[in-house]
């Protein structure tokens, strides 16, 4: 009986000092999405200023660049996964893992080969233990997110977009990210980063119509010189947007731990409580008996 | 006289915005200077250091290390790659 009562004494033990992580988990989360999503809104202003540019170039020149013209066939693509570099943010990294494979199952079907690129140690090791080859890994702040790793990762899938089919290139980008909608919805999101898609839009009025711009040099050199950083921009912006799905996803995976785990401590102490009385009656009834047998002789 | 409405952004962070009177800045081919009233104009910044002159107080300057602007209606968006506000007293002065 004495056996019973410690083991619960050791759950409900080892329970609390869960729930002291996980509710230090959820408060460090709380504390840094606000931040996270500060850092989404200041790049705004970058993103829609070559956003912008990039659209006033590609509608009015008659442009032949590699970046934005659409190859006859499509027989490689590249698919950057970005996930987190730690768990304990419930189905965060597994969301965006199934939505991947969905995309590479796609352009398999489409007789597409697939070169993958992962962001984050939970992909890295999806793929790792799967033994499935990835072309590159970049780990490490996957939750503060910084403007050089975006700028590598955009030299690197240029780089590879640039290469011809033969010698190992591809024809297409996909970045596989988690949106961060609101605090209580994140949804994984896939954008074709490359060839751009330049969007046919009609001017609401004479305001919106972008200006004919002169280029200063060539519009080549103009094109050159922004498809980089509109790439980089777009990929730094899904970074920022994963990382604060990141830790919405943690703040609210570490929220239900904590309340499960309150709800295990009651129900622990309770069993703890009935065992005890259980010994206690036992005990006393053992007593009763041994004076009433004493008493009879 | 018209004023330029001028908005620095970085990557990560917004830089300055305001009215002035005029900017100056290094593009790959050379120096250029924007006044009210200019030409649509998308051109390619070099490293170095762009100088803003409000409307009131001092030129600014901003050490940038690459990106590009963009001129239409007075509306001047400087999009750097880095950007920062440099020492006021030595814009300019190159």
């Amino acid at each position: 009986m004495g056996a019973q009562i410690r083991v619960y004494r050791q759950k409900i033990s080892s329970t609390t000092s869960m729930r002291k992580i996980f509710k230090a988990m959820e408060l460090i989360a709380t504390s840094r999405i606000g931040k996270a999503r500060a850092r989404v809104a200041a790049s705004l202003p970058y993103a829609n200023a070559i956003t912008r540019a990039v659209s006033a170039v590609a509608s009015q020149s008659e442009i032949d660049h590699p970046l934005v013209t659409e190859p006859e066939q499509i027989r490689r693509a590249a698919v950057l996964v970005i996930t987190s570099d730690r768990g304990l943010a419930g189905s965060y990294s597994a969301t965006v893992l199934k939505q991947a494979e969905g995309l590479i199952e796609l352009l398999h079907e489409e007789g597409k080969e697939v070169k993958t690129y992962v962001m984050g140690r939970k992909a890295q090791a999806y793929f790792d233990f799967r033994n499935r080859p990835f072309e590159r890994a970049w780990t490490g702040n996957t939750d503060a997110p910084v403007f050089d790793v975006a700028r590598e990762v955009g030299t690197a899938l240029l780089e590879d977009f640039a290469t011809a089919y033969e010698e190992g290139g591809v024809d297409e980008i996909h970045v596989v990210y988690t949106r961060f909608k609101s605090m209580v919805t994140q949804e994984p999101t896939v954008i074709r980063l490359l060839p751009l898609e330049v969007v046919e839009e009609q001017a609401a009025s004479e305001s919106d119509l972008l200006p004919l711009y002169e280029f200063e040099p060539e519009t080549e050199h103009v094109l050159d010189a922004l498809l980089p950083r509109y790439i980089e921009s777009r990929i730094f912006a899904a970074m920022l947007q994963a990382a604060a799905s990141e830790l919405a996803a943690r703040q609210r995976a570490m929220k239900s731990a904590g309340d499960n785990a309150t709800d295990l401590i009651k129900k622990y102490t309770r069993l703890r409580n009935t065992a005890r009385q259980a010994e206690i009656t036992q005990e006393l009834s053992e007593i009763v008996a041994g004076a009433d047998a004493l008493s009879a002789s | 006289m018209a004023e330029l409405e001028v908005e620095i952004v970085a990557a990560d962070h917004f830089v300055w915005s305001g009215a002035a009177k005029m900017v100056k800045a290094r593009t790959s081919d050379g120096e250029i200077g924007i006044l009210p009233g200019h030409s649509p104009l998308l051109a390619i910044l070099a490293a170095g250091e762009l100088a803003i002159e409000p409307v009131s107080g001092d030129r600014i300057a901003v050490v940038v290390d690459g990106g590009f602007f963009s001129v239409d209606n007075n509306r001047v968006v400087i999009v750097a790659d880095n950007a920062q506000l440099g020492d006021a007293a030595t814009a300019g002065i190159r």
